[in-house]
């Protein structure tokens, strides 16, 4: 049992800290720009089919991570100046509507290019088995994912709170306009801060492509739960997005693990096993609207 | 243009409209294209719901991206109660509605706490529960979706005739067009619509703004579990596909290309998307691109939509 509970546990660790990177890049443009981009989720698609083509011309994992970092950031560098940049001063249902329709163009794209069946992106050979940590088995691949995950995260963390470009950022993000009035060219520092969230977003991408399959329409449900993390946690808040990735992750993870279960305690197993999927699906979003209702600014507002 | 000329201009494009649409069927049975009279009643179907999500979004000024909620809750509902026995349209449809507008009732009052894109998203967190309550639901067919045993019956009228269902849906939406048209300029209209150009000036007049935005919300929510009941005697399957979150965008979608805030808006675009879909499906291949550079367009260089490019868009006076 708690092997189970543990290796739950880590899984759902390992969830949140992939979330988190989509999160990062989607709470700093929701921030600064203030521009919902729903196109975010297919940055992280584009990017794991990217990392799985080049994956196969290299036949080298870390090339082809790398490869589909710097491609994405360049596709989000491209995509911010040509058509992001004219939808900030317009209103949330243009934004909506215009990246909604930039996942129908990616979506499609991605069917064109490499068909309407899944791409195979497989882990080393090297990391397919278990580890053994003091008597308990784990993936030795999930373990890497929390290692980078984790190592993003603080390096985010220190180029955000530690540096001068970190500086900009968050002052970008809890006011633009004194951000702008000091001289910072926030059109520029927005370009860089797109770019380099769509790095991250492939980074994601990547990462998972071995474990959820990688094919068109992958970014849409991830993109929803990074949407729902960013709320959590405070629009604009790195803290808040990794508070909220972990959140999200674990009681996501541990929910559909032990939910059912849990419920049986106390109903009838038949209702129990149907009701347990049913509100382990529902629990984070259950969070978030209860989040919302008695801190309706996210667990860490950016804007003070 | 005059207002009085403006409104008989509208009247005699609504004639026409109406006219052209009642005489369809013996058009679609001339052409011996019996298919497209059920393919008719779908594209009247959406645009009875984006019609409701026009109201929300266009006259109310709530950005709501969980429509598809209502839409599928209504489907559902008709599809359940089938089961049960309850097959009489003036028994399941009411009671829907009912359904629908408390669901919205509840989601509405928790969701209006919030500004902003906090709305949007919480509207679409609530939408997100809705989804995976009912597909994790094996009693609901799951991911399947649940098939409707029997066509609702409607009086004395025989809805499994396409025909006959056809002009059923034709009068839903034809009633609840002349009320949005004639709730648009009441008094209720030019409150909701006040509040959604200043909603702080509205406040500070007195106007109980909460009030007046929850009420919108609920009709839009109704109207919307309505046309999730019509659409699931037309295609005879309650699917889960009628609740995700594609399908509010794919109803945001509608009204943009339609018009956001114009009482016809709706209708033209959910005629504009499901005929070209039909249509350019068929010949140009990958259609979605082509919808979602369309989509970009009008964004970029038509904020009022199809319509306002005629100048049927809002109104401003």
């Amino acid at each position: 049992m708690t092997q189970l509970i543990l290796e739950q546990a880590l899984n759902g660790l390992q969830f949140g800290l992939m979330l988190f990177l989509l999160a990062a890049g989607l709470t700093l443009v929701f921030g600064i720009m203030d521009m919902i981009n729903l196109a975010h989720g297919s940055l992280y698609m584009a990017g794991a089919y990217l990392a799985a083509a080049a994956t196969q011309a290299s036949n080298s994992f870390v090339v082809g991570i790398g490869a589909a970092m710097l491609a994405t950031a360049i596709l989000g560098a491209l995509l911010e100046i040509t058509l992001l940049r004219r939808l900030y001063a317009r209103n949330h249902l243009a934004q909506v509507l215009a990246t909604f329709a930039l996942i129908l163009i990616a979506n499609e794209a991605v069917r064109m290019i490499w068909g309407a069946q899944p791409v195979p992106l497989n882990a080393p050979d090297a990391l397919s088995g278990p580890v053994n940590i003091a008597g308990f088995f784990y993936p030795a691949y999930r373990l890497l994912i929390i290692g980078v995950g984790a190592l993003v995260a603080v390096l985010l963390y220190v180029l955000v709170t530690h540096t001068r470009l970190g500086m900009w950022v968050r002052a970008g993000a809890s006011n633009r306009e004194m951000t702008e009035a000091l001289g910072i060219n926030v059109r520029l520092l927005f370009t860089i801060v797109f770019a380099f969230g769509a790095a991250l977003c492939a980074l994601a991408g990547a990462m998972l492509g071995p474990l959820l399959a990688v094919q068109a329409g992958m970014g849409e449900s991830i993109l929803i739960l990074a949407f729902v993390v960013i709320v959590i946690g405070g629009i604009g808040s790195i803290r808040g997005a990794l508070v909220g990735s972990l959140l999200v992750g674990i009681v996501d993870t541990l929910g559909r693990a032990a939910l059912p279960s849990l419920l049986s305690l106390f109903l009838s197993p038949e209702v129990a096993s149907n009701f347990g999927p049913a509100l382990a699906s529902v629990l984070i979003y259950l969070l978030m609207a209860a989040i919302l209702f008695w801190r309706p600014e996210g667990l860490f507002p950016a804007r003070a | 243009m005059g207002l009085y000329e403006s409104s008989k201009r509208r009247r005699v494009a609504a004639a026409i409209t109406l006219a052209s649409l009642l005489a369809l069927p013996w058009l679609i049975t001339a052409l011996d294209q019996g298919f497209y009279i059920s393919f008719a009643s779908r594209v009247l179907i959406f645009a009875l719901a984006a019609t409701s999500l026009n109201l929300v979004i266009g006259f109310g000024g709530m950005i709501s991206f969980g429509h598809a909620a209502f839409f599928g809750t209504g489907a559902y509902c008709v599809a359940v109660l089938a089961e049960s026995g309850i097959v009489s349209a003036a028994l399941a449809w009411p009671l829907t509605m009912a359904l629908t507008a408390l669901l919205a009732l509840l989601i509405g009052a928790i969701s209006l706490r919030t500004r902003g894109v906090y709305f949007i998203m919480i509207t679409l967190a609530f939408a997100q529960m809705v989804f995976y309550l009912v597909v994790s639901l094996k009693a609901w067919g799951g991911d399947d979706g649940l098939s409707l045993v029997r066509r609702s019956i409607f009086g004395g009228l025989d809805l499994k005739d396409d025909t006959t269902f056809y002009f059923v849906v034709l009068a839903i939406l034809a009633l609840v067009l002349v009320a949005l048209d004639r709730l648009a300029h009441s008094r209720f209209g030019r409150v909701i619509q006040s509040i959604r150009e200043n909603e702080t000036r509205m406040e500070a007049l007195g106007y109980p703004v909460f009030a007046y935005k929850l009420v919108c919300f609920v009709i839009g929510g109704a109207l919307a579990g309505l046309a999730g009941a019509l659409l699931v005697n037309q295609s005879g399957l309650a699917s889960p596909n009628l609740l995700h979150w594609m399908q509010s965008g794919t109803l945001m979608v509608m009204i943009v290309l339609g018009g956001v805030g114009s009482v016809y808006g709706g209708v033209v675009g959910a005629v504009l998307l499901l005929l070209g879909e039909e249509i350019l499906a068929e010949w140009v291949p990958h259609w979605p691109i082509g919808l979602g550079v369309l989509l970009l367009a009008v964004v970029l260089w038509a904020p009022l939509g199809i319509a306002g490019l005629f100048g049927w868009g809002r109104s401003r006076e």
